[in-house]
């Protein structure tokens, strides 16, 4: 397959002017013939809905949640980066780009990324017209911190809440729609199938959570808002309810699955305490502001670390990057943890943590502004390990958080199915290899307030208005049978093993061969290893209650059966990309000092992996990484 | 440890409930009270029982999904936190321990510990906004904020709309939670231009969705996971009261 990624042609400052300019319209009174299906409300979704419910299209919104209001977005801590630069300290349009770009190791689009940080400004206008209470300065101007990767203070934030209450405010610009008519909210509705009807995407069956009932839905386009596939991993800072059906099943579909192999291990969360547990917290990267991180210098020393004097510490980020120090990005910060623990210098029961220690900031600015500025980070953290990172330093641990890598999209964010447009984490497309901090809401908010209304219109103008398949189309038929027939083989098996003893299985092989640091053995290993699982779980499973009911053991064994079939696809990724970038470490590729070592002469593509039927080898499309005003060098935060 | 469970099972809204005792195996003090009914329901999926019913998401205090009435309390014993962050060190080896959902009549129940808390979603899509359009939005430094009010106004916006104040309140009000959303916009100046008929809207839709009056017995503010203070009732009232005096 060839794919177009449809770039606008002229210099990288003008495409999206350009491209706005040059997009089709539709005129308003034809607005209200179009329907959109958007799944999902988180940033993304829900500010999508909102933002073409405005404009005058028909939307429905679907979420799996009781309510918009609970999806994941809501637990990013740390903030919000624009370039603002209302700190006059450099900052541009043209910096952020750059940091973005870099900060992805170069396996971003150029021109996408120039129009995240572009339009990164206008996020944060309409944010405070919605109400988001941002902090503030005592003049009354918006305040900022720095986040990783970063030597600017762009990041907006709200408390260690940033996310909650840009989720809030999309979600209030959702709810006025919802209350005025404009969209109609499914609640407790999960996505099952993707609907294709002569090549287009053109609607979706739903199962409701809490009936059973499974729907057919037409509509003249579909956007899919679902959030990334971390919860492949099992253990993460991801929400329980995570997951990857939705974008896998419209891989099934035809969708292209770029990049899989590109998943962000966050360096700061709290280490991992016992077998029983159900999921990782994040502590925000925020703290890396204040904190220092470090290690003893000697392997397997036990003394508490008020009694490991100065001499005797290592502040590894500190020492390894003295330009970024605590700050370097996310990738570089957990594989230098991982070192150290390797090494015997962790700390800690399991010997898997290192500190995160606030003494110095609070000899240098007092409890009382530590205390302002992370206070609920902290109180989470007593809360969790009954510990108080006042007096002892927090142990901290990298977790699985966030997945870069998604459904391949053009510049439309229009998927290779046309009509399937694919927004925030659910993509590919913005943040490459890594993704820095306080990025992923910003990329959430500029794809769903700025990017899709424009770019929604250009192919909707190209569907004539009030002709959408009906529900009765045999597409809808075939694909609603395709999901009773998968409900039912799930309740048929009664086998003895829980849905939850696989997922668990699965994410220890995933985090042991494919999390950071990654072989060829150790792939070649898990692609043995998780084709075995997933035969056993489709002999063994064991899905209590019955399909007309609310049952969440149903829920979940449908996407832990998902989740069994893209682990492979990560892995194998991840084996056929022989070089180490950003997140995907493969330790055959780094340099003497441990720094990964890019391909650019073989590497610098996007895998677009198709599917090609249930037991055949999907096949590897390639999207070459042409840079036009960027040259790709090595990335050095020393 | 080992703890003796005392859980409301109800298979749905029209079927009747009760109560069903459950023991559980050997815990670890560090897990959390959900990590235990996991644990619990793990058991009983191989026993060829059907799990039970509860809601949960993010499972670190922010999404508001998590409910449970546990041992007479919304959230448990602890103050601040909601379920999800309570952890088995707070309880006794061989305690008995009582599992509830939310109950109120505007909740209605919908399996075992799960209840519906859409009544909120109606109650914010009445009037819980501030109507801006997308890219109308002037520069956000435009508009200076003060601290003290910014700082406010994130207090009340903190909610995380689980229902707690509602389970918690003898006569099912909802006035802390109306209260903290009309508090978080009206006390900005963006919020301004419209916050006498969104302090109507909210109280008004809070009325038909049948939850009950507010006779400040504060049981709200004591089981917030959030701590939003019952000051904001007082504030909210007196924008109800001056709507209604300038017509608004």
């Amino acid at each position: 397959m060839k794919l177009d990624a449809r770039i606008p042609s002229g210099p990288l400052a003008q495409k999206w002017d350009k491209y706005q300019f040059e997009a089709r319209l539709v005129n308003p009174a034809n607005k209200r013939k179009y329907e959109i299906i958007v799944v999902g409300a988180g940033l993304a979704g829900a500010s999508a809905a909102a933002t073409l419910a405005e404009l005058g299209y028909q939307v429905k919104n679907f979420v799996f949640h009781d309510s918009p209001r609970r999806a994941h977005s809501i637990a990013a801590q740390g903030g919000i980066n624009a370039a603002k630069n209302y700190q006059n300290d450099g900052d541009s349009v043209y910096r952020l780009f750059y940091d973005t770009i870099k900060g992805g190791d170069f396996r971003s689009r150029e021109a996408n990324v120039f129009r995240l940080a572009e339009v990164s400004v206008n996020i944060i206008d309409q944010c405070v017209a919605q109400g988001v209470p941002f902090a503030r300065e005592y003049g009354g101007l918006l305040d900022n911190r720095s986040f990783g990767g970063a030597q600017v203070s762009r990041t907006f934030y709200a408390r260690g809440q940033t996310g909650q209450q840009l989720l809030l405010g999309a979600c209030s610009a959702l709810s006025r729609q919802i209350g005025l008519g404009a969209v109609q909210s499914f609640t407790h509705s999960e996505m099952l199938d993707l609907v294709v009807v002569d090549g287009h995407a053109k609607g979706i069956i739903v199962r409701n959570l809490i009936t059973g009932e499974i729907t057919r839905h037409a509509a003249d386009a579909v956007v899919l808002a679902t959030g990334g596939y971390g919860n492949v991993f099992h253990l993460s800072t991801y929400a329980r309810g995570s997951n990857a059906t939705a974008i896998w099943r419209a891989y099934k579909r035809g969708a292209c699955f770029g990049n899989p192999c590109f998943t962000q291990i966050h360096p700061t969360c709290i280490p991992v305490s016992g077998d029983y547990q159900s999921k990782l917290t994040l502590m925000s990267e925020s703290l890396r502001n204040d904190g220092r991180i470090w290690v003893p210098k000697k392997t397997g020393d036990q003394r508490p670390p008020s009694q490991i004097p100065e001499a005797e510490r290592d502040y590894y980020l500190e020492r390894m990057y003295p330009s970024f120090g605590n700050l370097a990005p996310r990738d570089i910060s957990s594989r230098a943890a991982k070192r150290v623990c390797d090494e015997g210098r962790g700390v800690g029961e399991f010997g898997r943590g290192v500190y995160l220690d606030f003494s110095d900031a609070i000899e240098r600015l007092g409890v009382a502004t530590v205390r302002e500025r992370y206070g609920n980070l902290f109180d989470i953290y007593k809360e969790i390990t009954d510990e108080d990172a006042y007096q002892v330093p927090m142990r901290i641990y990298p977790a699985m958080h966030y997945t870069m890598g998604g459904l391949w999209v053009d510049y439309n964010l229009m998927s290779n199915v046309p009509g399937l447009f694919v927004l925030g984490e659910a993509n590919f497309s913005d943040h490459g290899a890594n993704r820095l901090g306080a990025s992923a809401l910003m990329q959430g908010l500029a794809d769903g307030y700025f990017v899709i209304p424009y770019t929604i219109g250009n192919y909707l103008a190209t569907q004539k208005p009030d002709q959408r398949p009906k529900a009765s189309h045999a597409a809808y038929q075939e694909a609603e049978e395709n999901v009773r027939r998968l409900t039912k083989r799930l309740l048929d098996c009664k086998g003895k093993r829980t849905v939850d003893s696989f997922h668990k299985e699965l994410g220890k092989v995933l985090w042991e061969h494919c999390g950071m640091g990654r072989t060829k053995a150790g792939l070649e290993k898990a692609l043995k290893l998780i084709p075995a699982l997933r035969e056993e779980y489709w002999k063994n499973v064991n899905v209590p209650g019955e399909e007309g009911d609310l049952n969440q053991s149903l829920e979940r064994a449908g996407r832990v059966a998902d989740f069994l079939e893209l682990a492979e696809l990560l892995c194998r990724d991840a084996l056929h990309r022989e070089e180490s970038c950003g997140g995907h470490f493969r330790e055959e590729h780094q340099y003497p000092d441990g720094e990964a070592k890019r391909d650019d002469e073989r590497f610098a593509y996007v895998a677009a992996w198709e599917y090609a039927g249930p037991d055949r080898a999907p096949v590897l499309n390639q999207e070459p990484l042409v840079y036009e005003e960027v040259k790709m060098s090595t990335r050095s935060y020393k | 440890m080992k703890v003796k469970l005392k859980v409301w099972r109800q298979k749905s809204a029209n079927s009747p409930g009760g109560f069903k005792a459950y023991a559980t195996p050997e815990l670890n003090p560090n897990m959390s009270f959900l990590e235990m009914l996991d644990v619990v329901n793990e058991d009983l999926t191989r026993q060829g029982e059907e799990p039970i019913a509860f809601d949960h998401d993010c499972r670190e205090g922010i999404c508001g999904s998590c409910s449970l009435v546990i041992n007479g309390k919304p959230h448990g014993p602890h103050r601040s936190v909601a379920t999800c962050q309570t952890y088995l060190r707070s309880f006794q080896d061989g305690d008995e321990i009582v599992v509830e959902p939310f109950r109120a009549r505007a909740f209605p129940l919908i399996k075992d510990l799960i209840v519906s808390r859409q009544a909120f979603d109606r109650i914010i899509q009445a009037g819980g906004f501030i109507s801006v359009r997308t890219g109308s939005a002037p520069d956000a430094n435009a508009l200076p904020v003060p601290k003290d009010k910014a700082d406010l106004a994130m207090d009340a916006a903190q909610c995380i709309g689980c229902g707690a104040c509602v389970a918690a309140c003898k006569n099912a009000s909802a006035m802390l939670f109306v209260a903290a959303k009309a508090s978080h916009l009206n006390l900005l100046p963006q919020g301004q231009p419209e916050r006498f008929r969104r302090a109507r809207a909210l109280v008004e839709q809070m009325d038909r969705e049948g939850f009950g009056s507010c006779t400040v017995t504060a049981s709200c503010e004591a089981v917030c996971p959030k701590n939003i203070s019952l000051q904001f009732i007082a504030k909210m009232n007196r924008d109800y009261g001056l709507g209604l005096l300038r017509g608004r």
